[in-house]
């Protein structure tokens, strides 16, 4: 188990080696500066702030020193926000995504998956039809007309949950709601499928055959093999939930990784686009770690390569 | 001898989208305390439905028990309610399927999946429970038993497991076992290990089975009387000897000329059964297998033929058994084998309805 672990950890570095310099790359061929804009710079300006931020030097260096600097966890100035660094940008902003993720995780994961074991026993009824008519509208609604919509009914009219901001628990509830109903939906369809998937194995009429209720057969024997398909999606739907969304934390106005994200691709600030594309990266790496470790503990016929026999 | 279970006059039909299928259409047979009954019959004669009502383990819907009674114990299983029947699955009735490398629960240790018989219908502990799957595993002839508890079924072979399932299937103790094609999925001598441990438990056990095969090669030694399907009803049934030596229907003639017999070095090839079942959404008005029989005569297709006593235990549905119908000569291969059964009647009787 620990060898195992550690060869993941090696191929994560590699991955993530891959990724700097596929980001680093392609963001130099990309038209355009940071300090390219409506406004025309005088060239002298511009210089000086090339010289300043080292963009002056061969590529090779460039390349190099980021490397370096990565290694040491060191993510840069950001070209846009004067006087914060990167790693300011993501120490702020990723606890505040983090912490939304989560609970939109928990919504998604825990209802998404009731949602589906109910359909699912309840094959081709009306509870079935309900949920999955349900996860149908949550699959297909765009998460920025659902948080209008809570927004409008839940703090507007009802005033339940203030509107926006980033204050307190009641101020994170309509937003993870809102960043959890498509992957609750997504969860709810995949779990009622692979459960009925599951129902139809010859080793739950065995189980039937044996006397064992329901309740027995759908706890012990369906829903931890239904699940399996549930936990291959989590890896890279947590990755995603908890960097934070873009278009949430705008509406909700969240003070979150996302929008750092999409403002540094479009003002070209090369250095946040890094240094949060190299955070995606290592939160998705682990995600998935975590995910494969977790797949060996559910499903006894992975055995986790290099680990000992039954754990 | 005393009636373990007595099936009578069961229907069983699936709603499907091309309409009505009559699977089981009229099934009448009894098992007796302590002995094997063999179902044989080509694939879609309504063997494993039978026995998937007998469990009452038909899928509702499409499934439906339409007609009949399934007297176990003197008790109509049809009646029973969901919660009684779970009472009797798995402790009076065990068993066991075709398929053992789908029949276990791949993420369940194979200990786990033997203990919950025990605690669900004996009621022990979780320790004495795995006391007695380790037990149980000795019994059905694994080794190392203490090691096998804690392993799972992708550690198992095939023959392994389905020594799991058997032990599954009688780990309290049950009166009747229902094997249905329990070695058609593995191979030959891995097969003749598995008739053998059955056997041998029933001596121990004194289980009655009933065993679904299609193969009635293995019948002749694993089964004390023998039922012969074909959609979806019994066409004859008899001791072994009486199927074996002194068959009357022409299905069962043909079944048995198309079995390779050890005996009979000259290697002609077998005589497969031309044609194909009927299809059981629209059941032919006269004999089901009147199409593909080389013996018919007119009224197999226009009347069902009644069942005809030709001993105690021996029972054929041909028109052939009719005092009025003309002698004939069964195929060579089965001329062979006839003998004079001393047990027969003078002549076949006609069975009345009622009974
Ligand atoms: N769930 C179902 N829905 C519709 N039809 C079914 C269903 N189960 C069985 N049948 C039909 O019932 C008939 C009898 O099937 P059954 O499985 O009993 O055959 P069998 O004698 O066991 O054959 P085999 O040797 O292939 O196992 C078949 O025509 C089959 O199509
Ligand atoms: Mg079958």
């Amino acid at each position: 188990m620990l060898k195992y672990i550690g060869r993941r950890l090696l191929y994560m570095l590699l991955s993530l080696f891959l990724i700097i310099t596929a980001t680093f790359f392609l963001m130099r061929a990309a038209p355009g500066g940071p300090f390219s804009g409506e406004k025309q710079l005088p060239p002298e300006i511009e210089k000086n702030l090339n010289e300043f931020y080292g963009l002056d030097r061969p590529w090779y260096e460039q390349y190099f020193d980021y490397l370096i600097s990565i290694a040491q966890w060191d993510f840069g100035p950001s070209f846009k926000y004067k006087g914060q660094t990167v790693n300011d940008l993501i120490n702020n902003g990723f606890p505040v995504s983090f912490f939304l993720g989560m609970e939109a995780l928990f919504i998604a994961v825990g209802l998404g998956i009731l949602l589906g074991i109910i359909a699912a026993l309840n094959h081709n009824k009306w509870q079935d039809y309900g949920a999955m008519v349900f996860a149908v509208m949550g699959i297909s609604v765009p998460s920025f007309i659902m948080a209008s919509f809570l927004q409008y009914v839940l703090a507007i009219k009802l005033g339940l949950f203030p509107v926006a901001r980033w204050e307190s628990f009641m101020h994170s509830v309509l937003p993870a709601l809102a960043l959890a109903t498509t992957p609750m939906a997504f969860i709810a369809r995949l779990t009622r499928s692979s459960m009925l998937e599951v129902l139809s194995n010859d080793y739950i009429r065995t189980a039937k055959a044996k006397g064992l209720s329901k309740f027995q057969i759908t706890v012990r024997h369906t829903i931890r093999n239904a699940l399996l398909p549930v936990v291959s999606y989590l890896g890279p739907l947590s990755a995603q939930i908890l960097t934070g969304s873009f278009v949430i934390e705008k509406i909700f106005g969240i003070p979150g990784l996302g929008s750092h994200f999409v403002l540094s691709i479009s003002n070209r600030d090369y250095t946040t686009i890094m240094g949060v594309t190299v955070f995606y990266g290592i939160i998705l790496l682990s995600a998935m770690l975590l995910v494969d470790i977790a797949y060996g503990l559910i499903d006894p016929r992975i055995k986790l390569a290099g680990g000992k026999k039954g754990e | 001898m005393e009636k373990l279970l007595e099936v009578k006059n069961l229907e069983v039909s699936f709603q499907t989208y091309g309409g009505e299928v009559h699977a089981v259409r009229g099934v009448s047979f009894h098992v007796n305390k302590g002995e094997t009954l063999a179902i044989v019959g080509e694939s879609g004669s309504g063997k494993s439905v039978t026995s998937q009502a007998i469990m009452r383990l038909i899928p509702t819907p499409p499934g439906k028990i339409k007609n009949g009674q399934i007297l176990f114990n003197g008790e109509d299983l049809v009646q029973k309610t969901d919660k009684e029947m779970e009472e009797i699955r798995g402790r009076d009735i065990g068993m066991i399927f075709q398929d053992p490398m789908t029949s276990l629960n791949p993420t369940m240790k194979v200990g786990r999946q033997i203990m919950e018989v025990l605690i669900k219908h004996q009621k022990m502990s979780h320790a004495a429970a795995k006391e007695r799957a380790i037990e149980l595993l000795r019994l059905v002839g694994i080794s190392m038993p203490e090691k096998r508890v804690n392993q799972y079924p992708h550690e198992f072979s095939g023959g392994m497991r389905q020594r799991a399932m058997i032990a599954i299937a009688l780990a309290s103790n049950p009166k009747l076992l229902i094997a249905d094609e329990p070695t058609t999925a593995l191979d030959v001598t891995i097969q003749a290990q598995i008739l053998e441990l059955m056997k041998d438990l029933q001596k121990k056990l004194g289980t009655s089975i009933i065993f679904i095969t299609h193969d009635l090669g293995v019948v002749a030694n694993m089964a004390d009387r023998v039922a012969v399907m074909y959609a979806g009803k019994i066409v004859e049934m008899g001791t072994v000897d009486e199927i074996f030596y002194d068959p009357r229907h022409p299905y069962t003639w043909g079944l048995l000329a198309s079995m390779p017999s050890l005996d009979s070095d000259d290697k002609k090839e077998l005589a497969a059964i031309p044609g194909s079942p009927p299809d059981l959404t629209n059941p032919p008005k006269g004999d089901a297998f009147a199409p593909r029989n080389p013996y018919a005569m007119r009224i197999d297709f226009e009347q069902e033929p009644p069942m005809f006593k030709i001993s105690d235990t021996h029972y054929a549905a041909t028109w052939l058994l009719h005092p009025d119908a003309p002698k004939v000569e069964p195929p060579e291969a089965v001329k062979k084998r006839l003998r004079k059964l001393s047990s027969n009647y003078e002549k076949p009787i006609l069975v009345k309805e009622s009974e």
